[in-house]
């Protein structure tokens, strides 16, 4: 029966051939998975984009058409008619980056202290620091708008940035772990040279802590331009309103909502975190893998 | 203070650098004051902040909680009465319930579909980035907009859910947002599209499990789900633990979903804790009542996390030499 066996190779090559042969199952059972997993996740993005560019009445039709047809452009601009929203894109771009810069400037000063210097009392007050995430902010809301209210500061953008210019736990937290990364060797020779505190914080600890820094202003910054309730709180009249306090003008009533403008100004909403994110996403990835963050 | 420091130096430089005799002690000491001072004018803001904008309003709404105000006139003490009044109050309990129900469902469910998502990301696939992408764009959406995004969703005529149920079935689906019975479920739909900033913490944390222990796990004969238990799993528990509390602590505080999609209805289905306290002090001016709910809230928080970390040293592994 057995006639010349066909040349598999020798064993070494086989093995390697069938090795690499699972790997791609294996790879191309995991892609199946993955795609599985991720279309729930992708497909409110794809039906949000797609939604923006409808007619009102291609919307209302049955069964739903994925694509876009007619292509319409006009949602966009439309938007900006129904809602000020170039006043509110404005307010909310001032009050994120006065207070991004500020938040983030105020916890890497305290953050250099818990960082860099021995003192008595030290791991009791950063315990302290670390345990203030836990409290929620709702505990602080009356308390907080009876002082703003006494101090006049309703209807301005300084109670939504004044408490956290002193430091926020979180950042202080994370800018730590990173300064304690800067080798000692460098403040000494810092200090041989004649700098102060003020001087090595400035020259040493600012410069060799930007990835941190840069992580740190995103999260920060994305956190104030999606911030609803503490605008919601404080802001009354519309000339201050922000962007999300803008979104919700376009939530009029349930079932006869304008999915058409909802969904154009959602996207403009959310389109400059995604531009920041994309653009300093390495930055970001750096900044919290070497702060150790897990 | 240069001075005195110099004249040490130069003694000890020139005569007698005997350790742990008084000059040297009193430099060290020198020094060591200074750090200290510096320690404490560089933390100074955040004690500051501390101080004014959150131990202090912690305080005056304790007090606040033990009195009958409307910002308007002064505050009247009426001892307990609040207190009391929340045992009686049936949106207290309404809302408790609602977010309690919201938390128990929400939080093991985005714990463990973040977990699996994560070791399914943390695999050697091409094209990873691009999953790991699609995953987190969902979170840099705000809440508003996700709540938008949920109208639509969940709309009971043209939704997207309610469209695709049909087309599967036949029938029609629930009313998601408009029925008493299936609002928290969209609710927790909602907040579980937002799991990737989760799922990137624990990818961290698995990035951060020493390769050498899967390879000494293997060479023991522990393959696939047996590594995961053995290694993966007890080597998580920090991290689980963390973003566990977070999440708990997180979702008492659900609001934004709620107060844009439902305003907490229908018929107080959705009236979410946080919801009942903004409109009691913003929209109804009881500030003492609201005070009053926001210490209970504090303390159900408070005592989780006590009950979380008491219970922790049970479960939780912590890897040699980490802090």
């Amino acid at each position: 029966m057995a006639t010349t066996t066909p040349y598999f190779g020798t064993y070494a090559e086989r093995f390697q051939r069938e090795r690499a042969a699972r790997n791609r199952m294996r790879q191309g059972f995991l892609i199946a998975l993955m795609t599985a997993f991720v279309i729930p996740f992708a497909a409110p993005v794809f039906w949000m984009i797609a939604t923006s560019f409808k007619s009102m009445d291609q919307i209302a039709q049955y069964p739903p058409q994925f694509l876009p047809n007619p292509f319409i452009l006009s949602n966009y601009a439309d938007a900006f008619k129904v809602v000020p929203l170039w006043r509110f894109f404005g307010n909310t771009t001032f009050y994120a980056v006065v207070a991004t810069v500020l938040e983030v400037f105020g916890s890497s000063v305290v953050a250099f202290g818990f960082a860099k210097f021995r003192a008595p009392g030290r791991n009791i007050l950063f315990l302290i620091v670390i345990s203030t995430i836990l409290i929620p902010f709702p505990v602080l809301m009356v308390p907080q708008y009876v002082l703003f209210q006494r101090l006049g500061w309703i209807n301005t953008y300084l109670p939504l940035i004044v408490p956290y210019a002193f430091g926020s736990a979180f950042l202080i937290f994370m800018f730590r772990q990173f300064m304690r990364g800067i080798p000692n060797d460098f403040i000494d020779a810092a200090r041989i040279d004649g700098a102060g505190v003020i001087g090595i914080y400035f020259r040493i600890i600012i410069p060799l802590s930007w990835p941190s820094l840069i992580a740190g202003s995103i999260i920060a910054f994305s956190w104030y331009w999606n911030n609803y309730l503490g605008p919601l709180m404080y802001l009354n009249s519309e000339d201050r309103f922000t962007l999300q306090q803008g979104l919700a003008y376009f939530i009029v009533h349930r079932g006869m909502s304008r999915f058409d403008l909802m969904m154009a100004a959602a996207i403009m909403a959310t389109l400059p975190l995604v531009i920041i994110f994309f653009v300093a996403q390495r930055k970001l990835i750096q900044g919290i893998v070497v702060t150790g963050l897990k | 203070m240069a001075t005195p420091l110099q004249t040490k130096k130069a003694e000890s430089l020139a005569g007698t650098p005997i350790p742990g005799t008084q000059p040297r002690f009193a430099r060290v000491f020198n020094i060591r004051r200074r750090e200290t001072l510096w320690f404490y004018i560089l933390v100074a803001p955040w004690i500051v902040g501390f101080l004014i904008f959150t131990a202090g309003p912690m305080l005056a709404s304790l007090y606040f909680s033990f009195t009958k105000y409307d910002i308007v006139s002064q505050p009247r003490w009426v001892g307990l009465q609040n207190y009391t009044n929340l045992l009686t109050d049936k949106l207290f309990w309404q809302s408790l319930k609602v977010t309690v129900l919201y938390t128990l469902l929400s939080v093991p469910i985005s714990t463990m579909l973040s977990l699996g998502l994560a070791v399914l990301l943390n695999q050697r696939v091409a094209g990873i980035r691009i999953f790991r992408t699609l995953f987190y764009i969902p979170t840099i959406v705000s809440g508003v907009a996700l709540a938008m995004i949920g109208l639509w969703f969940f709309n009971a005529d043209y939704g997207l859910i309610n469209s695709t149920i049909k087309l599967v079935t036949g029938s029609n689906g629930p009313h998601w947002l408009d029925s008493g019975q299936w609002v928290l479920a969209a609710m927790i739909l909602i907040t579980l599209w937002g799991i990737g900033g989760t799922i990137v913490i624990y990818l961290a944390g698995l990035q951060g499990i020493p390769t050498e222990l899967y390879e000494a796990a293997a060479l023991d004969g522990a393959t696939g789900y047996k590594l995961f238990l053995n290694v993966t799993l007890p080597l998580m528990t920090p991290v689980i633990f963390f973003t566990t509390i977070i999440g708990t602590i997180n979702s008492f505080q659900f609001f934004t979903a709620a107060q844009v999609m439902t305003s907490g209805g229908p018929d107080y289905a959705s009236y979410f804790y946080v919801l009942y306290l903004y409109n009691t002090a913003f929209r109804d001016f009881r500030m003492g009542y609201a005070s009053a709910l926001a210490w209970v809230l504090f303390i159900i928080v408070m005592v989780l996390t006590a009950l979380a970390f008491r219970s922790s040293a049970s479960y939780i592994h912590y890897q040699d030499g980490e802090e």
